[in-house]
């Protein structure tokens, strides 16, 4: 009868059912009265379905259970049905021989539930929990912004997540470390937790002895800026400074001479270029603050080598520009001191001047980078790759000829000499680099190679990307360097340039240890007497002969040509000295090694001691002091 | 003609304030017309005729059922002659009309039928037993009946209606007329096709025309409107006349008259029509079940019809809601600022309208002396200012002034009360004015009261200890108090079913509790103990609320009366009846003077304390409604039901003046900012919504011609006045509480 229906706008309970349910009762049934009872009971049944949900509405749920159908039972005086008030949900099964299907209730041994020993745990109590959701009607106040710690909690889950992740990075276990930053690293989940990460990673000042600790929460923030799904916010902020605080500080780990502190500081770097590269909008406020502090630590001579060295990497890994424009300027005062660091030879020194290596490594790397982007920043960087290594007569070619402004070489040189001494003076200001101009790119280079000479070269000619001015060698440079010129007819500059490339094969010494009198010429100047004059002169002395001999060879050759003909002074205050290759003998590790005499700022007429008592500051303040005074009394020895 | 029949609504609601006992307070108003008596309506002078009737219906019922003390008083106090009764006494049983011809005091109104009413009705009453299991209920069937014919009055006009096949071509036949006439008519006679509909099908189902009615409602239930889809399943799951008896939604629909509102012209056409057709199948319908309310004017649009239409018994009679509302505040008591007062007084002189601001109403009528539209300050006695009381509104006071200005650019800060490990059985929530303690109702019916701040709850002693504690002392209060006791939570156990209605006292001494066991207990915040079972309804109290100046309480619940109580008054003093369906949510209004409450027949009704009577009838939710709030002024009323709908009402003009959409569930709370800016609403969706209640009312048109007529033009502007939409995480929104400063606060229990 149900089944006739055209359609069915309810469940329905079917004659048969009603038929056998009273037949399980003992009664036989009538179709008739079977068919009129169904149906009475399918109304009933609504009618208690349509009550129940009233319970269910004031219950403020949107589920009915069998307590409101009970209760609407009740309502139409019919006794509530037992048993079916738990919660789970009830297993509905079918039997396929009888098509038969059923609630399945199992037989339950009671007492084996009375005696049973795991007693089931009480709920939770019940409990209210009060948390601010919007502030001010504005935005989830999620755990990220500035919700004051006190009304911000964590769930428990998080918690224990906190607690698992930060046992495994800072515990033993290599293994397990790896597995928490991978999961500190793809995890979507973690937003609320970043504040407390960002806590932990903070704690790098308080275990600045502990390489390994501070290699972990480097990786942890690694791990935490690489997250795709974490917004870092004003938080990045705090990851820079631990960042950075590896980077710069010298750290007790760093005393003793066995801890790579080096390597972290590298990690550190690459890290913050990270940070910076990926990240870039959130910390581009920092990005000037970073480089003036690095700025500050880096002539900041009371800072120990170590920092400095950080300072270096950090340049260089915020990009060449940075280089370009903290450290490039800086150079020529900061070579002074590391020279006579690297030029003090004494046992108490040995470890300083290890670190003066470490340091001098780094600039090099830097200025190399430096020279490397610059010129492939250069208009035609295309041009210059495609035709690498045959080219090297092309590229400067195209180098020339495409960009006219920069090609005839008076003026770049005219201004490079302005720009030298201007960032020169800025240098020495402190940290104007605001009023930095681009020095174009053969100043620079010439003058990084009076401090580099041949070791920069070195690393040049055996890279090979660097398109069509890498794999110059200096005779070509100078070569492709003299046909412009020659072309503008500038006799002056012409043969200013033969004369830094022919610097190249000048043994520095020799070249600077007669000639640099009392009052060392500068670059520019004369008069003025350089530290660096003095410490090449120092070593110079304690060099061997045989290298003297060998780079006066060659000093020769190049010698007549190469008068420093910068139109201010004559040929005698010839200012800058390499000291480059003997020290691959010499010494330990140190492979390529230079001396230079730097275009720093002429100071009118500086005495010597004077300056020494402004110089010897580098590591250790009272000894190399001393040594300066002797050294620039060394000076004279050789003479 | 049932046009011109035009009578109070709720006529007879005075009957169910006949508890002898209820008198004390109330009657002590002077401004009540009706003071010093027991029972509201029953003035010393007889009334008119009809009242009159109603009157010996009722003594001759009461006399009938051997009640002859409570007939005396009845009679007594409705100064009938002594013998007033006697010849209906005698022969009470009988309800022939030459009997009723015979008493003298009937004017030329048809007795018999009054007394085949009273005597129907008593077996009305017996036939669904649970209605008569109390006096007040049973005067309540009363009540309905002279206005509305009873239950076996309609079920006999059905009987005589005519040829069942015909049914369906006279349906169609006015179906083809209205959808044929002009368009500014249709609308307003497509009113006439779900009540028409409905109770052709009842009539059609009983006499035992099933499978007819099956068919007619086949053809026709899609033509109905989708908001009666609710009712139309009840319907149609009904095809026996024995279903019929005890189906409380037919009882509903037959006992009440479907009121439409029609204009004049729109009227006449139809009346034209159905006379030339000589269609009086309908005709009778149209005369014994609809009550058409006719108007002059323009037709109203359909959209104008829908705003108002949905509800169980069509759209209110508009002589309904004329009644006076006395709707402003009251006049705050005079409280001697504390000594450290200078420098407060300078704050309120800068800090004026933003503290003023809600009160302006009662500081208007502080300067004038009176507010035309707020009720006498003794219309209703209220209690007393206690001292603690006085230090309270001090503390308000102060808080106030430290209120932040809340409006469409400085939305509230929300700050969420989660119930953990609730078990899905959370079903009421509270939280007190000034947000120190939070109370939950629970389906395992118990009471839990949370202290939110870090003042624990403390008992009092007990009475041995108390004897101890030297009484003398300045900290007295203090010492009362059982240290050992002091917990963040207590339980107070009672109930024996889940506790759906939950209201803290004003002065946060008491607290109520309503539940699904039929009673409204009151326990004691001081020894968290039960302190009153309160039992008149005998159904689930969906809700209770206290007065906003204590004492006095309302309740209501499935048997579909409102009660007011008084905590020291073990009966309700007034007894509020009208609504078709379960009560679901009740409020007082802010001056304690009316309450207001909303059914599941989805119509809202504001109730006169003082005198019992319903004088509003707000329609035009399509849903149950479970949640109400007044704004703080209280000109205005909020809406909430399970349509997801937020209506807002002008309670001075009885009109509909704004609409929100955008809830997607059952909105369970609202609530309006303490300066009345902003209104918040809460549901079961999950989320908060902020709607700017300020432009809502600040852009009213209440021209005198919208006002006369109650035709509104609801511009949908949802989507401009919510200013903001705040997600839970999978917590349904009980609860909504503005602290004095303006933080919101939500409350709900997870529900993973």
């Amino acid at each position: 009868m149900a089944a006739d229906r055209e359609e069915r706008r309810f469940a329905e309970v079917s004659r048969d059912s009603v038929k056998l349910m009273a037949e399980s009762a003992g009664l036989e049934l009538g179709d008739e009265v079977a068919a009129l009872l169904a149906e009475d009971v399918c109304y009933r049944l609504r009618e208690a379905a349509q009550s129940s949900a009233q319970f269910m509405r004031h219950a403020k749920r949107k589920k009915l259970t069998v307590d409101d159908f009970n209760k609407a039972l009740r309502w139409s005086n019919v006794e509530a049905i037992c048993g079916y008030g738990a919660q789970d949900a009830m297993l509905f099964r079918s039997v396929k021989e009888g098509e038969l299907f059923f609630v399945e209730d199992r037989d339950i041994n009671l007492i084996e539930l009375a005696l049973a020993t795991n007693i089931p745990k009480g709920c939770a109590e019940t409990m209210v929990r009060a948390n601010v959701a919007y502030l001010d009607g504005k935005g989830n106040v999620g755990p990220q912004g500035t919700v004051p710690a006190a009304v911000q909690s964590l769930s428990d889950d998080l918690l224990k997540y906190y607690q698992q992740i930060t046992r495994a990075i800072l515990g033993e276990d290599p293994h397990l470390m790896k597995v928490a930053l991978q999961d500190l690293q793809s995890n979507s989940k973690i937003a609320a937790l970043l504040p407390y990460f960002v806590y932990v990673i903070s704690g790098v000042k308080s275990v600045s002895h502990d390489l390994e600790q501070l290699n972990r929460l480097l990786h942890m923030v690694k791990s935490l800026v690489q997250n795709p799904y974490l917004y870092l916010g004003s938080y990045v902020r705090s990851l820079v400074s631990s960042v950075m605080y590896c980077i710069l500080e010298p750290l007790a780990a760093s005393i003793n001479p066995l801890n790579d502190h080096w390597t972290l500081r590298d990690y550190a770097a690459l890290l913050l270029s990270h940070i910076f590269w990926t990240h870039g909008d959130l910390v581009s406020g920092l990005y000037r603050q970073i480089l003036l502090s690095l700025q500050k630590v880096l002539s900041d001579p009371v800072r120990p080598l170590c920092s400095h060295y950080g300072a270096v990497v950090g340049l260089h890994a915020l990009g060449w520009k940075a280089v370009e424009r903290v450290l490039f300027p800086h150079l020529p005062a900061y070579w002074a001191n590391l020279q006579a660091v690297l030029d003090d030879y004494s046992v108490s020194n040995a470890q300083v001047k290890a670190d003066g290596h470490k340091v001098y490594g780094a600039i090099l790397v830097a200025v190399e980078r430096l020279l490397k982007m610059k010129a492939l920043s250069l208009p035609q960087p295309a041009e210059g790759c495609s035709s690498s290594q045959p080219g090297c007569l092309a590229g400067p070619m195209g180098y020339r000829v495409s960009s006219p402004g920069l090609s005839p070489p008076p003026e770049p040189l005219a201004e490079a000499g302005l720009g030298i001494a201007s960032h020169l003076q800025a240098g020495g200001a402190g940290c104007q680099w605001e009023e930095w101009s681009p020095v174009p790119l053969p100043a620079m280079y010439s003058e990084l190679y009076s401090f580099f000479g041949d070791s920069l070269a070195v690393r040049f000619s055996t890279e090979q990307s660097f398109g069509g001015f890498s794999p110059c060698t200096p005779s070509h440079f100078r070569e492709t360097r003299k046909e412009p010129l020659g072309h503008v007819s500038n006799p002056d500059t012409t043969r200013k340039m033969p004369q830094l490339t022919a610097n190249l094969n000048i043994s520095p010494r020799q070249d600077g240890s007669p000639r640099t009198d009392p009052p060392p010429p500068s670059l520019a100047a004369t008069g003025s007497v350089r530290s660096l004059a003095r410490s090449s002169m120092q070593r110079s002395r304690a060099s061997s002969s045989r290298s003297g001999q060998r780079s006066i060879g060659l000093s020769r050759d190049v010698f007549p040509k190469a008068r420093f003909t910068s139109p201010h002074s004559g040929p005698p205050t010839f200012s800058f000295v390499i000291g480059g290759r003997q020290m691959g003998r010499r010494c330990q590790g140190r492979r390529p090694f230079q001396t230079i005499f730097v275009p720093t700022p002429p100071p009118p007429v500086v005495l010597p001691r004077v300056y020494t008592h402004k110089l010897p500051v580098i590591g250790r303040v009272c000894k190399p002091l001393r040594r300066w005074t002797r050294s620039h009394y060394s000076l004279h020895l050789p003479l | 003609m049932y046009i011109k029949y035009i009578k109070s609504e709720p006529p007879s609601d005075g009957f169910g304030n006949s508890n002898a006992n209820d008198g004390r307070l109330l009657s002590s108003s002077p401004g009540a017309g009706t003071g010093g008596t027991a029972t509201g309506n029953n003035k010393p002078a007889p009334g008119p005729p009809e009242e009159q009737q109603t009157l010996l219906a009722v003594l001759q019922f009461l006399k009938k059922s051997k009640l002859a003390e409570s007939a005396e008083i009845l009679r007594r106090e409705a100064g009938l002659p002594e013998d007033a009764l006697d010849p209906k006494g005698t022969d009470a049983s009988g309800s022939g009309p030459g009997l009723a011809a015979g008493s003298g005091q009937v004017d030329g109104v048809d007795a018999s039928s009054l007394l085949s009413r009273v005597t129907v009705s008593s077996s009305a009453a017996a036939q669904a037993p649970k209605k008569d299991s109390s006096l007040a209920a049973c005067f309540y069937s009363l009540s309905a009946s002279p206005d509305q014919p009873d239950v076996s009055v309609v079920l006999s006009a059905y009987s005589q209606q005519g040829d069942p096949s015909l049914y369906d071509a006279y349906y169609s036949g006015l179906k083809r007329f209205i959808e044929s006439v002009l368009d500014c008519h249709r609308a307003e006679l497509s009113q006439l096709f779900y009540p028409l509909f409905v109770h052709m099908y009842l009539e059609l189902v009983y006499n035992n025309n099933e499978s007819v009615a099956k068919a007619f409602f086949e053809k026709f239930s899609g033509d109905q409107e989708c908001y009666y889809e609710q009712d139309l399943r009840i319907l149609s799951s009904l095809t026996k006349k024995e279903h019929m008896k005890g189906n409380e939604t037919l009882l509903d629909f037959r006992t009440s008259k479907f009121v439409l509102r029609i204009s004049r012209d729109s009227y006449q056409l139809l009346k034209r029509h159905l006379q030339e057709r000589q269609n009086n199948q309908i005709w009778n319908i149209i005369q014994e079940h609809l009550y058409i309310d006719i108007f002059d004017g323009m037709p109203r649009s359909k959209s104008q019809i829908d705003a108002m239409s949905g509800s169980l018994a069509g759209e209110a009679r508009r002589e309904a809601n004329k009644a006076k509302v006395f709707y402003g505040l009251l006049k705050e008591p005079e409280i001697e600022l504390p000594l450290d007062d200078e420098d407060e007084e300078a704050e309120n002189e800068e800090g004026k309208p933003k503290k003023k601001k809600p009160k302006k109403d009662s500081m208007g009528s502080k300067s004038k002396k009176q507010d035309p539209n707020a009720p006498l300050q003794t219309r209703i006695p209220l209690p007393e200012l206690k001292d603690s009381d006085k230090l309270d509104k001090i503390m308000y006071m102060k808080e106030s002034t430290k209120r932040i200005r809340l409006g469409s650019d400085n939305l509230p800060s929300i700050c969420f009360y989660t119930f953990l490990n609730a078990y899905q059985g959370l079903t009421a929530v509270d939280v007190t004015d000034d947000s120190s303690l939070i109370a939950g109702g629970f389906a395992d019916s118990t009471v839990r009261v949370w202290s939110v701040t870090p003042k624990k709850l403390r008992k009092v002693k007990s009475a041995a200890d108390l004897n101890l504690i030297d009484k003398e002392s300045d900290d007295v209060l203090e010492r009362i108090m059982d240290e050992k006791t002091a917990s963040e939570l207590k339980i107070l156990y009672g109930h024996s079913g889940p506790v759906y209605g939950i209201s803290f006292s004003p002065d946060r001494n008491y607290l109520l509790s309503s539940s699904e066991d039929g009673t409204i207990r009151l326990w004691s915040l001081q020894t968290f103990t039960c302190l009153v079972g309160y039992k008149g309804h005998n159904y689930p109290v969906w809700d209770t609320q206290f007065s906003p100046y204590g004492y006095y309480f309302v309740s209501g619940g499935h048997d579909r009366v409102a009660r007011l109580w008084a905590t020291d008054h073990y009966q309700p003093l007034r007894i509020f009846a009208g609504h078709l369906a379960d009560i679901t949510c009740t409020r007082f209004h802010p001056n304690s003077n009316y309450v207001a409450t909303g059914s599941s027949d989805r119509t809202i009704r504001l109730w006169d304390v003082l005198n019992g009577n319903c004088v509003r009838i707000f329609t035009g939710h399509k849903g149950p409604i479970h949640a109400l709030a007044f704004s703080p002024n209280g000109k205005f009323l909020a809406s909430g039901a399970t349509d997801g709908r937020v209506l807002l009402w002008d309670i001075g003009h009885g009109l509909m003046v704004g609409e929100l959409k955008g809830h997607t569930d059952t909105i369970y709370s609202l609530r309006f900012s303490r300066d009345g800016e902003i209104l918040a609403s809460g549901s079961m969706d999950n989320t908060v919504r902020l709607w700017d209640a300020m432009k809502a009312f600040d852009d009213l048109e209440t021209d005198d011609f919208t006002a006369a007529t109650g035709h509104i033009h609801l511009q949908d502007n949802s989507q401009e006045l919510l200013l903001g939409t705040y997600m839970t995480k999978s917590t349904p929104v009980l609860h909504l509480h503005f602290t004095r400063r303006n933080l919101l606060l939500a409350a709900g229990a997870y529900n993973p």
